[in-house]
């Protein structure tokens, strides 16, 4: 059986190697980016000079044979699935008997003019990448349209070359659509910090365009203009599916599938950024485009095909990000402002950027969800004390068991729940201190 | 400011490159009789009769006819049936030093301080600067620097560090004059005028200490590497440096009481033995002491927090790769292959060592020079002190830092490091913790582990790291984007392997 697979990103690797794990049928991964896997999520790094290209690629170059994972570098233009046929954009053609769709996203453009120009780009893909690096010394000044993590992952790449950044940014607030209030200033005020010129409320009309067809600046809604030598886009994705509109196949905003990530057609699957989940599991939003849902995916539909049908069960949501030098974990539901029936506790460091916010129900205590900011906890302890509706007071005396920060940091938990007796009359004490190396060094 | 310290550092590179031009020599009857024993001066003086009392200003030249005096001697010796009465002393270096009578001689004082004082003052202004910069991990460009990415300047700095380690191996008497300068420092400290080792262990602690400050710079928003680089700069400065130093102005067997067999391979020699047991009691406690920090200090502490209590907290050669190396920790190399490489090779010089060192004794205890009759112990240890303890471990071990990694020696050499990997696979608590499905697979952690373990292989998949190379650095952690290594120690059925 040839199992062919569109997408050579995070997701189409999982499938693979999982498929390959417990199969023999013939596995070919399709892409037209690079030969090769590679971590999308490190392109930042490359262009800082952090890592090269070689390091951002998970398996060495020899797994593929070795596993008899077959790759292809070809663009697939048309897919016939009455005839289970590939057409590449050479020409070629492809036959499949089972075929996975994971063709990842592409950066929004919401038709601005100018938004063709050279030196105006977003950042997907690794040929985002190389155009970037290619002019990078033309620009002095760059703008970034939009403020959620890839953009300010732009933002931190162009300042760590000494460029002048100006951060413009629709909401009131950084990313205030998910962080709440204080996460989010506290976030604008490091921004600032690192001479990041972020400027809220601002939107753009238009690109201008110097004569030639590159950038020369951008035109404000208020008509004020920037002169730059650079605009990033960064606008948020939209699945990148636009060679299967007007198929058989059913999309909408992305690939439909149900809880097995079929599609509508028998014998096509698709999974990661593509897909849009017809019910999505509890919790989760129908779109969601994160590394390791991509990975969960995978390991499901592996499954699948193989013979043991098995639901996408993400289990409780999670995700990480580094705003600057700011860690961010997240677990469970914190939403941006609390709904009926629940509510925050919420500490915060009076000297450094670290911040703990725990949402939890109002009649049960039971907590829902954690953002944590410049201190590390631990997934497994959090993700038991959501699924447990561990009471919020529980989880303070207990804090200490999250803590996933290196030997000898400061420890917080002490000042956290002192914060919350204060708030709630309450007096709770600590349970756990930290063991280990720290148990016998203190 | 950098630009200046740039400036001062290569200043001072200059001027003491130029001191090795900077002396005249003259070598008189007299010195010879002062420097060498009555024995050895007569059977020189025939043969040194050339260079008596002329000025030379050629140091090359001039130590070099030295030393082949000295080799007709013993081929002389050889001939006449009497090689019990060859000449091992370096007397090229000592007479070289004693002969030396020119702008160098003259100042030792003075052009000591000039150099080091430019050198730590340009390197403080290259370092300190970087305060300014906001705390958190800072390596943007390292890939794009020419010193820090195998290109022009490393090779250059590898190039400086490799024949630094030559001359100083195996042909220190041209580099005479750079031992002068530190007789001063050297008669303060124990009393006696500077060996070569003297002078490397002086650099190795300069080197310890300033790039040690730039570590605390880098790292400082993690108290776990500040703590860390104090303790290698504690160990290095007190216990390398000057400790020994003192043990030998008070006339006792100098000893650097964190060193151990079988990294340090000669613990077991005749002399290093004797030396002890004419020393008395203090002298049988360090024999004693020695001996319980590998056979009770390593399986213990290794256990309870893995081998980095010894390799990136106590160790001088991890001391120095934290330090001096850290710039180059990106380098090695993370494939498959390499880490196939390392297991044999560094499991072979455990053998050898041990080997050598049971030849060793067994010759000491019987006053048989061969074991099992056919294998010379005397060979064994020349063949491990020449391929292991000096090419291996110095000229490869920091002379490749800018091509290969801070890590060459720990990684693929160390029978030290072999033996307390191996504890650390099979009975320790340590670990490094991977937090769930955090991981991104960005390679961060992969990139700057020095020892090439490929943590995210691990990380990418929720597995604990359990590497016998692992030696704790911490960095993997320190550099993760996503906040999901942790160094732990914890029951040893919780290692998820
Ligand atoms: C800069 C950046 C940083 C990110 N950081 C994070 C992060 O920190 N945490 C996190 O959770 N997520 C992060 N993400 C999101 C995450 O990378 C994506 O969710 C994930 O990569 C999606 O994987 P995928 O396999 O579904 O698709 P992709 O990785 O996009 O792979 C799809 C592949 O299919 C190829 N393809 C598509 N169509 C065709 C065709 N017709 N023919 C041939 N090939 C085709 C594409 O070229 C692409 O190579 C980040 C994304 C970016 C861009
Ligand atoms: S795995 Fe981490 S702690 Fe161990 S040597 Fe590598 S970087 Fe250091
Ligand atoms: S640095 Fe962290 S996120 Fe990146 S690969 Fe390593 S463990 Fe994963």
């Amino acid at each position: 059986m040839q199992i062919a697979i569109i997408g050579n990103g995070i997701s189409g690797i999982t499938a693979a190697r999982y498929l390959r794990k417990d199969s023999d049928h013939e596995i070919t991964v399709i892409s037209s980016e690079t030969d090769y896997f590679f971590s999308r999520t490190a392109l930042m790094y490359i262009y800082m000079g952090h890592m090269n290209y070689e390091h951002t690629k998970p398996f060495e170059d020899w797994f593929w044979e070795k596993n008899k994972i077959n790759l292809l570098n070809r663009h697939v233009e048309e897919v016939d699935f009455d005839h289970k046929n590939l057409r590449f954009s050479n020409g070629e053609t492809f036959a499949y008997d089972k075929l996975i769709l994971a063709t990842g996203s592409s950066p929004n453009k919401f038709g601005w003019p100018g938004q063709d120009l050279r030196r105006v780009q977003g950042l997907y893909s690794y040929q985002d990448l190389e155009a970037l690096q290619s002019y990078s010394d033309e620009i002095e000044t760059a703008v970034i349209v939009g403020g959620g993590l890839i953009g300010i992952e732009l933002a931190e790449m162009l300042k760590s070359k000494g460029k002048e950044v100006i951060f413009l940014v629709r909401e009131a607030s950084f990313w205030n659509m998910v962080l709440p209030k204080e996460e989010s200033e506290m976030i604008n005020q490091h921004i600032l910090e690192h001479h990041i010129d972020l400027r809220l409320e601002t939107e753009i009309a238009e690109i201008l365009d110097d004569g030639q067809g590159n950038v020369k600046g951008v035109k404000l809604k208020d008509e004020s203009i920037i002169d730059c030598q650079f605009v990033g886009l960064t606008v948020g994705v939209h699945p990148n599916i636009s060679f299967l509109k007007d198929t058989k196949l059913a999309t909408e905003k992305g690939i439909l599938v149900n809880e097995f990530l079929e599609t509508n057609i028998p014998d096509v699957y698709a999974l990661g950024d593509c897909v849009q989940h017809q019910n999505p599991p509890p919790g989760r939003r129908p779109l969601e485009q994160i590394w390791y849902t991509g990975k969960i995916m995978g390991e499901t539909i592996a499954k699948t095909i193989l013979g043991d049908k098995t639901t996408y069960q993400p289990g409780v949501f999670y995700n990480s990000a580094k705003f600057l030098d700011i860690e961010y974990q997240t677990y469970g539901a914190v939403p941006a402002t609390p709904e009926e029936g629940t509510e925050d506790f919420y500490w915060q460091s009076p000297v450094e950027h670290k911040l703990v916010r725990i949402h939890f129900k109002k009649d049960t205590k039971a907590v829902t969800g954690v953002n944590t900011f410049g201190i590390r906890m631990r997934q497994g302890i959090w993700q038991n004390w959501i699924e447990k509706e561990t009471s919020v007071e529980e989880v303070l005396i207990n804090l200490g068991k999250a803590n996933f920060d290196p030997e000898f940091f400061k420890k917080h938990e002490q000042d956290i729940i002192e914060a919350y007796n204060e708030q709630y009359g309450a007096s709770l004490k600590l349970k756990n201190k930290k063991t280990g190396l720290m148990a016998i060094f203190q | 400011m950098k630009n200046t310290g740039i400036f001062l550092i290569l200043t001072a590179l200059v001027l003491w490159i130029a001191l090795l031009f900077g002396n005249t020599y003259k070598l008189t009857p007299e010195i010879l009789l002062e420097t060498a024993s009555q024995e050895h001066a007569d059977l020189l003086r025939p043969k040194l009769e050339d260079l008596f009392d002329q000025e030379h200003s050629n140091v090359f030249s001039f130590s070099s006819s030295i030393k082949n005096a000295i080799t007709e001697v013993n081929k002389e010796l050889d001939a006449e049936g009497k090689s019990d009465q060859k000449i091992y002393d370096t007397y090229e270096l000592s007479l070289t030093k004693a002969a030396g009578d020119g702008l160098v001689s003259n100042n030792k004082g003075l052009l000591f301080g000039l150099v080091f004082s430019l050198l730590v003052l340009g390197a403080l202004m290259f370092i300190l600067p970087d305060l300014n910069l906001l705390p958190g991990i800072k390596n943007d460009g390292i890939f794009h620097h020419p010193g820090t990415s195998v290109k022009w300047l490393g090779i250059i700095l590898g190039a400086l560090l490799i024949i630094f380690y030559i001359l100083l191996y195996f042909f220190p008497h041209f580099i005479a004059n750079w031992i002068i300068v530190l007789d001063p420092l050297s008669n303060f400290m124990n009393g006696n005028k500077a060996s070569q080792w003297f002078l490397y262990g002086f650099l190795y602690t300069i080197a310890v200490l300033v790039m040690g400050i730039r570590m605390l710079v880098k790292y400082r928003h993690s108290k776990y590497q500040m703590i860390r680089t104090g303790s290698v700069m504690f160990f290095q400065l007190i216990f390398a440096f000057m400790i020994p130093e003192i043990l030998t102005k008070l006339n006792m067997p100098s000893a650097d009481l964190k060193n151990m067999w079988p990294l340090d391979y000669s613990f077991f020699f005749d002399y290093r033995i004797d030396q002890k047991i004419e020393a008395g009691t203090l002298g049988i406690f360090m024999f004693v002491w020695g001996i319980i920090l590998f056979a009770v200090g390593v399986p213990v502490l290794t256990y309870f927090y893995g081998k980095r209590w010894y390799c990136s907290w106590v160790c001088g050669c991890g001391g120095l790769a934290e330090t001096l190396g850290d710039p180059f920790r990106q380098l090695s190399n993370k494939s498959l292959k390499a880490w196939k490489i390392e297991r044999w090779m560094i499991h072979a010089v455990l053998v050898f060592a041990v080997i050598m060192t049971i030849g060793v004794i067994y010759t000491y205890m019987s006053g048989n020079s061969a074991i099992f009759g056919v294998i010379d112990t005397g060979t064994l240890r020349y063949y491990y002190g020449f391929a292991i303890g000096s090419i291996f471990s110095g000229v490869v071990g920091t002379g490749f830092y800018p091509l290969m990694g801070n890590r060459v020696w720990c990684r693929f050499g160390c029978p030290l490091a072999a033996y307390l990997g191996i504890v650390q696979r099979f009975k320790s608590r340590f670990r490094i913790t991977t937090n769930g499905g955090q991981c991104i697979s960005c390679g961060n952690c992969s990139t700057y582990c020095e020892q090439g373990i490929d943590v995210r292989w691990y990380a990418q998949r929720g597995q604990d790291i359990v590497r016998s190379s692992c030696v704790g650095c911490g960095v993997c952690s320190a550099v993760c984007p996503r906040g999901v290594l942790n160094l732990e120690n914890g029951p040893e059925a919780s290692r998820n392997i």
